[in-house]
């Protein structure tokens, strides 16, 4: 049973962080680079956090399994990083942004990290700026900002629709500037396999090259993951098609928790699906929603007419009707499932009739084809890259898609997870966005994470170890983890079977998708639970992966994070099975209000669900936190 | 590295050196050209021009070795980068490659650069030297005799009287073999070809060209070239149509 | 539009090559009954997965985002990377954009400085290297002043996008006769050197990438721009005019500027 110690400072909520970072213990500059510091990834919140770490003395060692850091999937963020710093002077507060990313998670995320996340928000942007992040700007050459979902005013900056390229390229720029001093030792092409466990205490990590297949052990006086999300359960998601969960499953399976693993975010705005060939789904970038309306027609018959020569009087503009102050701007839950509720009717458009309209007529009269091409010109070139549709002309079709996992290590406010010495950051972690996540969000996150957070909190950890204690890659645990990691990869390749990889991860998102998706209930849930160990069973009778593992085989990698995906799924609906409320994404058909908005159990469900492996076969033990609002009213929440 | 190093050296640095030394070679030919075109006027002029040039002594050596170096550093320059270019390329050729942009003469700058050289060559054989077509080279020819004074800058430079080589014969008759003058034509067709991806692409070089000017740069160009051609054309192609003779014996003797 | 065409067939002639050290060759896959609005990897999934089926190894080719965004895609179609279309990256390729019986030439990018790994995936780590050289602005985490003390002209900041806009796939150099990463630096110097934030670093970053990209065996520019047109961003070419002047200006004030007596800090 993990003792599950959130470590939440004492004191008032603006005061915590402040005080947390003068009580914590430091490490004194001489000693520092005597410990070593191992962070898997290179997202925004690893190359942050790598580059930061680098800069203060410690020895880094980066991991990614990329070819190149900049490369990681924080790349496609597109909308934009949310930051406190009201230069619109719209009444936007570090407080206002805090409360709206509480209420926005629905009242499932922790007061302190939330609260400390909105402080640093402002840092995010002066450091990026300072990078030469070119964010949009205003004549006067000011910041520019724009309004994204779920808040009221309008403190998202952007650069073009190319946002979390510029963020990810400002990090990759200080990443790669430690590279060149020699302070970061950058292994790309490098997959972690396995996490090394010594004492209790996680100590290092087993790799594989996927270039030459050689698979090494890496020590470290700390582990650090940043990892991403693990949308890709789903298959068919917005997440880069490499995105995955290994690290973080493996990492599991030797004793870190992982909290909420069911919430999963489906984003409204994503282009529909047009075959079963299809690899990926694209994002329209929520910030869409700021100009375009979205709507259905009223009688399900007009569905399949030209959307044009469908009249306003016949139109159904759903969001703006049910929640006239939030409007088109509503949440991604809220939105996401009201598109569902509107094509379960059968007013969806689009040949599946899995689709709703996203109307830039009005916006085009206001602004002109000129005014609208200036604000989203590449997400309209994107959209006709793919669907060959002039969205100038018809209103684009979108239909929500798995964008985000709120869910992850659970980790405390020191983002350090229940085995010591293991730090969590960015969308690899449960922490800060609840039961939902709010646009630009995300970004804001891992780059608090990496920039602003783990510098100070892995020091209280690592001042607490005698420097050079670090355990040598000749301990039997590092053995038995590269054994593990040997005896997985021959297992894969041995298999007798002859359907590729994607064939059982294309089952897997659909099953995941009908049981786990939008909305989930016991029935569903209960079957899905039944059906996934057959699927897992028949994947290793009756998967084949071609090829060797000692050079270049996209299959194996692919392979093993199917194979991941598979028992992570099982943990999935088992989370959401146990969660029996509806919160945010979550939402359970058997706790819903009339109007079909989410009813939450603040009574029995107010808590993060960390889930505990048991070992093989076992059920995995479910431990509880406790989320205690001190600071503010937990509310149903309402975006009417 | 110095600045040395990071001229000769680098791939920036070397093609600057041939962007500057390239201006210096188009300085020259251009105002050998205008000189070359006296050939059309009164004797007088281009003898005694080239007699007026001979006489500035070290003046002409200066520019002779300035002229030398750039060429030599020109062609040292795009030569060591196109071997490196070559080798960039790394040992597998596609097989399969368009062409999407690059201009014809943007193609071919090494081969008609190589031509130009050849060309020169010959040329000074020619006409510096006298070692081809010695017997019209001009200290074979009789001297000719100035009619009148040759005026540069205002002031009497060759007299009146002066006995001088016989450039304008030398010339015609060098270009009254057919073989010649098409040769000629022909290496001031590549040269104007080579000048016309290379004086846009010096501006490149030199970061002066951007995109709002670069569509009027290429026309102003072409055109320059276009001139540039048709007047080394004229000279030959005179001579070959039989519109320039040399000057009747009788004002070539005394 | 979307839904025309019925199906369409092709015919893939796919570079193969076992390992950086082994030799390569051309084999042809074909590719039936495909439907129009399938994406060109989507394309090479359905082979791939017909590849295994049939216990032989899948085509191995570098993709991820899938989107145009991440630039890890990198395919020599036709002669043109990325293929036809202008301003797309590999993965945004549509079928729609091929003929029923086309044969079509995949290769990976080439060039002395993008050695092939396997079959179509190159590495392209030179690119890092040449960041790692002064792709940068030195600040420490934490050292940064309030964001809207230093304000940026928008016009400025707008063409600093342009060019940060590269996605570092190498397109450029596949293009380039020469194998010339100058559009690739080009962009990343004028990036920061647009920005008032880049300014203190300026001549130190051009010149040491510069250096870093000789040295990992690029080629040099003929300025045929080549490289433009086959760019998924289409980054300017105008940014190589700049980084020559950059260079330029580096070059003479780093050696007539006077020098401090002592460099003090750290670089
Ligand atoms: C299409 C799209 C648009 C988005 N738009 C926005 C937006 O507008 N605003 C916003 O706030 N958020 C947005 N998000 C969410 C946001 O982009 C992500 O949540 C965030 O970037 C995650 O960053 P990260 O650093 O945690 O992980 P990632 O960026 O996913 O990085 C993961 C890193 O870990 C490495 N890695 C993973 N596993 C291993 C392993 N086993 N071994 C070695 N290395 C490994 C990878 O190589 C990579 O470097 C968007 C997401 C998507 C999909
Ligand atoms: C039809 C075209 C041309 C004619 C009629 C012509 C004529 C001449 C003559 C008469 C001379 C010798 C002058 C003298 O020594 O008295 C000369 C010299 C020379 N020409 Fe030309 N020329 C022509 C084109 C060119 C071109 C295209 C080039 C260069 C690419 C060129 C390069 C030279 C050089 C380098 C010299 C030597 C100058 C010196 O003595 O230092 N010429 N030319
Ligand atoms: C009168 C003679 C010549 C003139 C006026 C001339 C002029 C020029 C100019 C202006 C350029 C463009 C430089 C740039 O792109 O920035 C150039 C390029 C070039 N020149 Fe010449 N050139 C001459 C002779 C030669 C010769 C004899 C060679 C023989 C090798 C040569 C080879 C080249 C090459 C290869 C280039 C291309 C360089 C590049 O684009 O990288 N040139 N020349
Ligand atoms: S400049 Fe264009 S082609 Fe070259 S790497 Fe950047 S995006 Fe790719
Ligand atoms: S194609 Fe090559 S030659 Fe220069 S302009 Fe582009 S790098
Ligand atoms: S796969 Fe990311 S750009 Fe093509």
């Amino acid at each position: 049973m993990a003792t599950l110690d959130s470590k939440i400072p004492a004191g008032p909520l603006a005061e915590k962080w402040r005080r947390h970072k003068t009580e914590i213990k430091l490490v004194n500059p001489a000693n520092k680079r005597k410990y070593e510091v191992i962070v898997v990834g290179a997202g925004l919140a690893g190359s942050s956090a790598a580059a930061t770490l680098a800069e203060l003395g410690y020895k880094v060692k980066n991991f990614v399994f990329h070819d190149s850091p900049r490369r990681a999937h924080s790349i496609a963020a597109q909308g934009g990083i949310n930051a406190a710093k009201n230069y619109q002077n719209d009444g936007d507060s570090v407080y206002r942004l805090f409360y709206d990313t509480i209420k926005g998670g629905d009242y499932r995320s922790r007061e302190a990290n939330v609260h400390r996340l909105a402080e640093v928000s402002v840092n995010i942007i002066d450091q990026c700026v300072a990078q030469g992040v070119p964010f949009a700007r205003e004549y006067g050459g000011l910041l520019a900002n724009r309004s994204f979902g779920g808040a009221q005013v309008s403190r998202t900056f952007y650069a073009r629709g190319q946002t979390g390229q510029q963020l990810l390229l400002g990090a990759y720029s200080a990443l790669s500037r430690q590279v060149g001093l020699g302070t970061v030792q950058l292994h790309t092409h490098s997959e972690m396999l396995d996490l090394v466990v010594v004492g209790g205490q996680a100590k290092g990590i087993i790799v594989r090259d996927l270039v030459t297949g050689a698979i090494s052990r890496h020590a470290a006086d700390a582990v650090v993951l940043a990892t991403g999300g693990y949308g890709n359960v789903f298959n068919l998601s917005t997440y880069a098609r490499q995105s995955n969960a290994t690290a973080i499953w493996r990492a599991y399976k030797r004793g870190a928790c992982f909290a909420n693993p069911c919430y999963t975010q489906i984003h409204p705005t994503c282009i529909p699906v047009t075959g079963d060939y299809q690899s990926k789904l694209t994002l329209m970038s929520e910030s869409l929603r700021n100009d375009g309306r979205i709507w259905v027609p009223k009688r399900a018959e007009d569905r399949r007419k030209d959307p044009n020569t469908i009249p306003e009087s016949d139109r159904d503009y759903y969001l703006e009707r049910i929640y006239p102050s939030f409007g088109n701007l509503c949440p991604r839950d809220v939105a996401s499932r009201a598109a569902k509720r509107v094509c379960d009717e059968g007013r969806g458009v689009g040949e599946s009739g899995l689709g709703v309209y996203l109307d830039f007529g009005d916006a085009i009269r206001r602004l002109g084809e000129g005014g609208v091409r200036e604000r989203y010109g590449n997400l309209f070139d994107i959209y006709h890259e793919i669907t060959a549709e002039n969205a100038y002309r018809t209103p684009m079709r979108i239909y929500p898609a798995v964008h985000y996992t709120m869910g992850g290590l659970w980790v405390d406010y020191n983002l350090m997870s229940n085995l010591p010495g293991l730090f969590v950051l960015g969308e690899a972690n449960f922490s800060d966005h609840g039961a939902n996540r709010l646009g630009a969000s995300a970004l804001m996150q891992g780059l608090a994470d990496g920039y602003f957070v783990i510098p100070y909190t892995i020091g209280d950890y690592l001042a607490s170890l005698k420097p050079g204690s670090r355990p040598s890659t000749d301990a039997p645990e590092f053995k038995q983890a590269e054994d593990n990691v040997r005896s997985l990869t021959l297992r894969l390749l041995g298999a007798k079977g002859r359907e590729p990889v994607s064939h059982f991860h294309k089952r897997l998102g659909q099953l995941v998708w009908q049981h786990c998706g939008m909305a989930r209930n016991r029935a569903d849930l209960e079957k899905g639970l039944r059906e996934i160990p057959a699927l897992r069973e028949e994947f290793w009778s009756g998967v084949r992966v071609p090829g060797s593992g000692d050079t270049l085989n996209q299959s194996l990698e692919r392979a093993g994070r199917v194979a991941d995906f598979l028992e992570l799924a099982e943990l999935m609906l088992r989370d959401a099975l146990a969660r029996d409320e509806s919160c945010g994404c979550h939402f359970r058909e058997e706790h819903q209000y009339p109007d079909g908005e989410c009813k939450r159990d603040d009574a029995n469900y107010a808590h993060v669900a960390a889930w505990e492996y048991q070992g093989e076969g076992k059920a995995p033990l479910r431990n509880v936190e406790a989320l205690t609002y001190e600071f503010v009213k937990m509310s149903v929440r309402n975006y009417k | 590295m110095n600045l040395a190093g990071r001229l000769f050296c680098t791939t920036i640095g070397r093609k600057l050196l041939v962007a500057v030394t390239g201006v210096f070679l188009i300085l020259f030919i251009i105002g050998h050209l205008i000189g070359n075109l006296q050939v059309f006027e009164d004797p007088d002029k281009i003898n005694g021009y080239a007699h007026f040039l001979r006489s500035l002594g070290p003046g002409l050596w200066i520019a002779r070795v300035v002229l030398l170096a750039c060429a030599a550093i020109h062609i040292w320059a795009a030569s060591a980068l196109a071997i490196a270019d070559r080798k960039a390329r790394g040992p597998q050729e596609y097989k399969m490659n368009r062409w999407l942009e690059a201009t014809f003469a943007s193609r071919y700058m090494r081969w008609t650069g190589y031509v130009v050289l050849a060309f020169v060559l010959y040329h000074l054989a020619q006409f510096t030297w006298g070692g081809v077509q010695s017997a019209t080279f001009k200290d074979n020819l009789p001297a000719y005799t100035m009619a009148h004074d040759y005026t540069a800058f205002g002031f009497v430079a060759v007299p009146a009287g002066t006995q001088v080589p016989d450039v304008r014969t030398m010339v015609i008759r060098g270009f009254q073999n057919p073989v010649v003058a098409v040769f000629y034509i022909v290496a001031v067709g590549l040269l104007s070809l080579h000048l016309l991806h290379g004086v846009e692409s010096l501006f490149q070089t030199l970061g002066w060209r951007n995109s709002r000017w670069s569509r009027g740069l290429r026309a102003a160009v072409a055109l320059a070239c276009a001139a540039y051609f048709l007047g080394n054309l004229s000279i030959p192609g005179a001579v070959l149509a039989g519109e320039l003779q040399p000057a009747a014996p009788a004002t070539a003797r005394r | 539009m979307s839904s025309s065409p019925p199906t369409l067939s092709v015919t893939l002639r796919v570079w193969r090559q076992p390992g950086a050290s082994q030799p390569g060759r051309f084999v042809d896959y074909p590719a039936r009954n495909l439907n129009p609005s399938m994406s060109f990897l989507e394309m090479l999934d359905v082979v791939n997965d017909e590849l295994t089926a049939k216990g032989e190894e899948p085509i191995a080719f570098a993709h991820d985002c899938r989107e145009g965004i991440c630039g890890t895609c990198s395919l020599m179609i036709d002669g043109k990377p990325h293929g036809p279309h202008r301003g797309v990256a590999t993965c945004q390729t549509y079928l729609r954009s091929f003929q029923d019986g086309d044969v079509i030439v995949v290769e990976p990018f080439r060039a002395r400085a993008f050695p092939v790994i396997k079959d179509l995936v190159t590495d392209r780590s030179a690119f890092d290297q040449i960041q790692q050289a002064g792709g940068f602005v030195t600040v420490r985490t934490g050292s940064a002043p309030e964001a809207n003390n230093l304000p940026v002209p928008k016009d400025d900041s707008d063409l600093a996008m342009d060019a940060a806009a590269c996605i570092g796939c190498g397109a450029c150099v596949a293009a380039c006769k020469n194998a010339s990463a100058m559009l690739f630096v080009a962009a990343k110097v004028s990036h920061l050197g647009l920005l008032p934030q880049g300014q203190a670093e300026r001549d130190r970053r051009v010149l040491a990438m510069v250096q870093t990209m000789d040295a990992a065996g690029f080629g040099g520019c003929t300025n045929q721009y080549e490289c433009g047109a086959a760019c998924p961003k289409l980054i300017s070419v105008d940014f190589i005019a700049r980084l020559n002047r950059d260079y330029r200006r580096a070059s003479f004030r780093a050696a007539f500027r006077p020098q401090p007596l002592e460099a003090g800090g750290s670089g």
